[in-house]
């Protein structure tokens, strides 16, 4: 079996004001015991499924970058020993600006990480703390550099665009700035309030204005143009990457390859039984560290075909109809006939060849298309 | 006493409970059961008389019910008490007028900390109309906010009886349960009839039951109803067979006869409601020994509805479900009609008529929750009667049926007589909103120092419209209304043309005052841009009147809906989204390629002047 595998690391030293991941902020949090359970979950589903191959690896959060450089490199060694690591296998870890060191990037690439994805979110310190980051914009400049100069080749950022009292001048600000840190991936994402954040709170509150809708639409829309044109492919509805380095690993999520994730809360994928199981870890640390493993949710028929969709339209290049044929025993342009003419016809789809793709006004109005495919 | 022996008539007793809603006219009736040994613990259920879900959440009757309780009075008598429920509501005075037919008095109760209100007012007067005795019982007398005192010289001043020995009750603490019921005997005269006389019964409620077909209540006037009578009901004059004679005590209990002066059921092998009119007079079938009765009980009318909305399914395929529902539920009312209407823009769907606006809120949550469909209702209308220019007169009640101007001769529209009674501090906006209304006052009453009694004549489609909701929010909630009908009048009505992306919506095409054209027009549109969520694509809404636009706005197209992040592997929280965007869209009904929701169908009604 040939599965990428996804390691949750649930810690934060300050949970940012928008955050609704599952991730926790006490000081009082007890990293060797998850990590234990980590190693033991790993081992338990290494000897159900193997051999696994893994092409990538993720360490994401909560902020990974916080776990003692020993740890993280006991799950890595641990990771290689239960699974087969692929020779090209990428291997992912989310950092907080705000917590890495020289030292520690270092111990980061000895341990074999090779990709690295700086969470800086802004280069405004305004912004940042309005968002609660710990770390100022210098920060994550100067991570970025760190990182580099560690030996990273292979960086990538975060931004979040569509904040409240962002403009649009200042966006672009960012967004050039960025690029000017010479990165390989820039993930841009628009800020989204979720209910029960602090920030959330004090939209309520009145104290936080949150952003026009049609502003945001001109952050998005600039924030494509501007990347295109500063040599990066746009291949996810909010992704960018230098040719060669797109994150193999979310592509995997987008294209319906398996994934095994450990860590509470943590989610899986096996796409070779039936059409597709997926199943979700406890996300609460004690019912985690009291038993791994959720029901297993087997996918019908309709399940997988609205997934081929929903996931693989984000992508820019967009979905494959005869593989869609291959795969389901059936024309998409049967079975969807309304919503893929409906949505061809008001220009939010396009079609070359056996492709079906987003157009650009589809990519920012991609929620009510991939709706239609539910 | 074997139930199957008829009492003495100078033993009985039948009185219904007249109550504004919220006063504990349940909670009382539940207790009256309770006392009485009619309920035991065990089959006590929160307001008894209730049965429907919908009624027990509102706390409101929609069916009269009637419960026969025995008791055994301090005078060391044992009565038999017959509690005729009544409906709470304006739309239902008619039925109202015809269960306090059936009674010889009537509890009065009255909150101690609210005192009277307009609803109340009008039962009083309803009850006092039909010779009852009405005493007043103060309920809630247990709250701080309680002023008995206040209450009473209230009850004497405006309804003008006798309060000072009301009873003081707490219907939630069981509070003066017995007093009530010596009152009851004491005060409620005996009925008088005849058991060998001629048979002469009111139908004074009806409804179907499944398993037995239409079930009638009645009370007997004048002679004797036996099981296997022929029966005759005069205003159809159709005959069945008495197969069942009973009574609820509170659960049905078959006897072999019912006689003058008692209350109980009548099971005949009628098919629907609809043949069983309340107020109509049963009576013997020329074929049975004793006689028909020669005149009919006075008071009996059909009901008409007066509101009209149209109805239609969100998604078509469930018309032929929306129309077995209409059915089922008018089986148990023949107060609400339908048809069916077909609109360009809705497609398949019904017209139907209600009592009024509150009749037409129960049925459509009645559609939707116990048949599960999702429905786009219309705003309300009214009958408006149109004399054409070739002498003919037509009624129609949708402004989609109105005939081309050139036609028209002239229109009527109905009017009502409303009684508001309002503490005097709102006084002033009240009179503002009746006279925006194009009202014509009547009266203003001082009825106390404090409460005023303002009486209007109303045209009923501004009425049906926000009128209520209006009354309600200048008067902090504190104002109650009731209307009876009146006449038509000739009035400068036209039709107004709603617009979506140049396309007239028939469904939201309105007859209004030629005075209020301009106004509601700019207002309703600018209403329903708020109530339009943003689409792919501009949405222009426009009002116009003919051909002349007088309105537009325009919904911007939404540029932006993408979910930014999917984190970790989570695709069921992401595809949870997408589901919840997509059930929403099953709430909005098409119109050409336009998704509008049902709050764009009422928009009128949020149109604030």
């Amino acid at each position: 079996m040939r599965a990428s595998l996804y390691l949750h690391i649930p810690f934060c030293r300050q949970k940012c004001s928008y955050c609704d991941f599952n991730s926790f902020d006490s000081p009082t949090i007890p990293v060797r015991e998850y990590v234990s359970r980590l190693l033991r979950e790993m081992a338990a589903t290494a000897e159900r499924f193997a051999p696994v191959s893994v092409p990538t690896v993720y360490f994401g959060g909560g902020t990974p970058s916080l776990l003692p450089t020993g740890l993280l490199t006991g799950l890595l060694v641990s990771a290689a020993q239960a699974f087969e690591l692929e020779s090209d296998a990428e291997i992912t870890l989310e950092a907080n600006p705000g917590t890495v060191t020289l030292e520690s990037l270092g111990a980061y690439l000895d341990a074999g990480v090779n990709r690295l994805s700086v969470g800086i979110q802004s280069l405004d310190d305004r912004e940042l703390a309005i968002l609660g980051r710990i770390h100022t914009a210098d920060q994550g400049a100067r991570a970025i550099a760190l990182a580099r100069s560690a030996g990273f080749a292979n960086i990538g950022l975060d931004l979040m665009h569509s904040l409240p009292g962002q403009t649009l001048a200042g966006w672009r600000e960012t967004l050039s700035r960025a690029v000017d840190l010479g990165v390989e991936h820039i993930s841009a994402y628009a800020l989204s309030i979720e209910d029960g954040t602090p920030l959330a709170a004090a939209v309520d509150r009145g104290d936080i204005l949150p952003v026009d809708p049609d502003l945001s639409a001109e952050m998005f829309e600039y924030t494509a143009d501007f990347l295109v044109s500063a040599g990066y492919e746009y291949y996810e509805v909010s992704n960018f990457a230098r040719p060669g380095r797109r994150s193999r690993h979310n592509q995997v999520y987008w294209q319906r390859g398996s994934y095994l994730g450990f860590g509470a809360g943590a989610h899986s994928f096996l796409n070779d039984r039936g059409w597709g199981v997926r199943w979700e870890n406890p996300p609460d640390l004690a019912e985690y560290a009291a038993s791994f493993g959720g029901a297993e949710h087997p996918l019908s028929r309709e399940d997988a075909m609205a997934e081929f969709f929903f996931l693989g339209l984000r992508m820019l290049e967009g979905v494959d109809l005869s593989s869609f044929a291959a795969e389901f025993g059936e024309a998409a342009e049967n079975l969807y006939a309304d919503a893929m003419e409906s949505c061809l016809a008001e220009g939010v789809l396009q079609r070359r060849g056996d492709m079906l793709a987003l157009t650009r006004r589809g990519l920012l109005l991609a929620n009510r298309v991939l709706a239609r495919f539910i | 006493m074997s139930p199957q022996e008829p009492m003495s008539i100078k033993n009985i007793r039948n009185f219904s409970i007249i109550a504004h809603i919220d006063h504990g006219k349940s909670t009382l009736a539940d207790r009256l059961l309770e006392f009485t040994g009619a309920l035991s613990s065990r089959e006590k259920q929160d307001q008894f008389l209730d049965k429907m879900d919908l009624e027990r959440e509102r706390g409101i009757t929609i069916k009269a019910q009637t419960v026969r309780l025995s008791y055994t009075a301090d005078d060391g008598n044992e009565y038999i008490l017959n509690l005729i429920d009544t409906p709470g509501h304006v739309d239902f005075t008619y039925e109202v007028s015809r269960s306090l037919a059936a009674c010889e008095g009537g509890l009065l109760v009255v909150d101690a900390s609210q005192g009277v209100e307009a609803q109340t007012l009008a039962n009083v007067y309803l009850a006092l109309d039909n010779n009852l005795e009405v005493f007043p019982v103060l309920n809630k007398i247990d709250l701080p906010a309680a002023e008995p005192e206040r209450v009473k010289e209230e009850i004497e001043e405006i309804i003008g009886i006798d309060a000072h020995d009301a009873v003081l009750a707490s219907a939630k603490e069981g509070i003066g349960t017995k007093d009530i019921l010596e009152e009851i005997v004491r005060k409620i005269p005996a009925p008088s009839g005849n058991p060998d006389a001629q048979l002469k019964a009111l139908l004074f409620d009806s409804w179907y039951d499944q398993y037995q077909g239409v079930i009638i209540l009645v009370r007997i006037f004048d002679g004797t109803l036996k099981k296997g009578d022929k029966i005759l009901l005069m205003s159809t004059n159709r005959t069945y067979e008495a197969l069942k004679v009973g009574v609820f005590a509170p659960f049905m209990r078959e006897v072999q006869s019912l006689t003058a002066g008692e209350v109980g059921f009548v099971i005949a092998g009628i098919k629907e409601v609809a043949d069983a009119k309340v107020g109509d007079t049963v009576t013997h079938s020329l074929t049975h020994s004793t006689k028909p009765c020669s005149q009919a009980l006075a008071g009996f009318k059909e009901v008409k509805p007066m509101v009209f909305s149209g109805l239609y399914p969100i998604d078509t395929s469930q018309y032929e479900q929306l129309r077995d529902a209409l059915a089922k539920l008018k089986l148990n009312d023949s107060s609400f009609t339908y048809e069916p209407e077909t609109s360009i823009a809705l497609g398949f769907g019904f017209r139907c008529g209600f009592l009024g606006l509150l009749h037409m809120e129960i049925i459509q949550e009645r559609l939707e929750r116990e048949f599960n469909l999702d429905l786009i209702t219309t705003a309300p209308t009214v009958v408006y009667r149109i004399h054409k220019t070739d002498g003919e007169m037509i009624e129609i009640e949708s402004a989609a049926r109105m005939p081309e101007p050139q036609h028209i001769d002239f229109i009527e529209e109905p009017f009502i007589l409303a009684h508001i009674h309002v503490p005097n501090e709102f006084v002033g906006p009240v009179l503002a909103l009746c006279e925006e209304k194009r009202g014509v006052q009547r009266e203003i009453k001082y009825l106390t120092t404090t409460r005023v009694m303002i009486i209007y004549e109303l045209p009923l489609n501004e009425i049906v419209l926000d009128f209520y909701d209006r009354l309600k929010s200048i008067s902090k909630g504190y104002a109650s209304l009731d209307y009876e009908h009146l006449d038509y009048r000739a009035s400068e009505l036209i039709r107004m043309n709603i617009l979506i992306n140049g396309e007239t919506v028939d469904a939201l095409s309105l007859i209004i005052h030629r005075d209020k054209a301009y106004f509601r027009g700019r207002e309703l549109v600018s209403k329903m841009k708020e109530l339009i969520p943003r689409q792919m694509f501009e949405v222009a809404i426009q009002a116009a009147i003919g051909n002349k636009v007088i309105a537009r706005e325009t919904v911007k197209a939404l540029r932006k809906d993408v979910l930014a992040k999917c984190y970790g592997g989570d695709i069921s929280r992401k595809r949870k989204l997408l589901e919840k965007q997509k059930e929403g869209k099953k709430r909005m009904k098409n119109v050409g390629n336009v998704e509008l929701p049902q709050e764009a169908f009422l928009a009128i009604l949020k149109v604030e002047e």
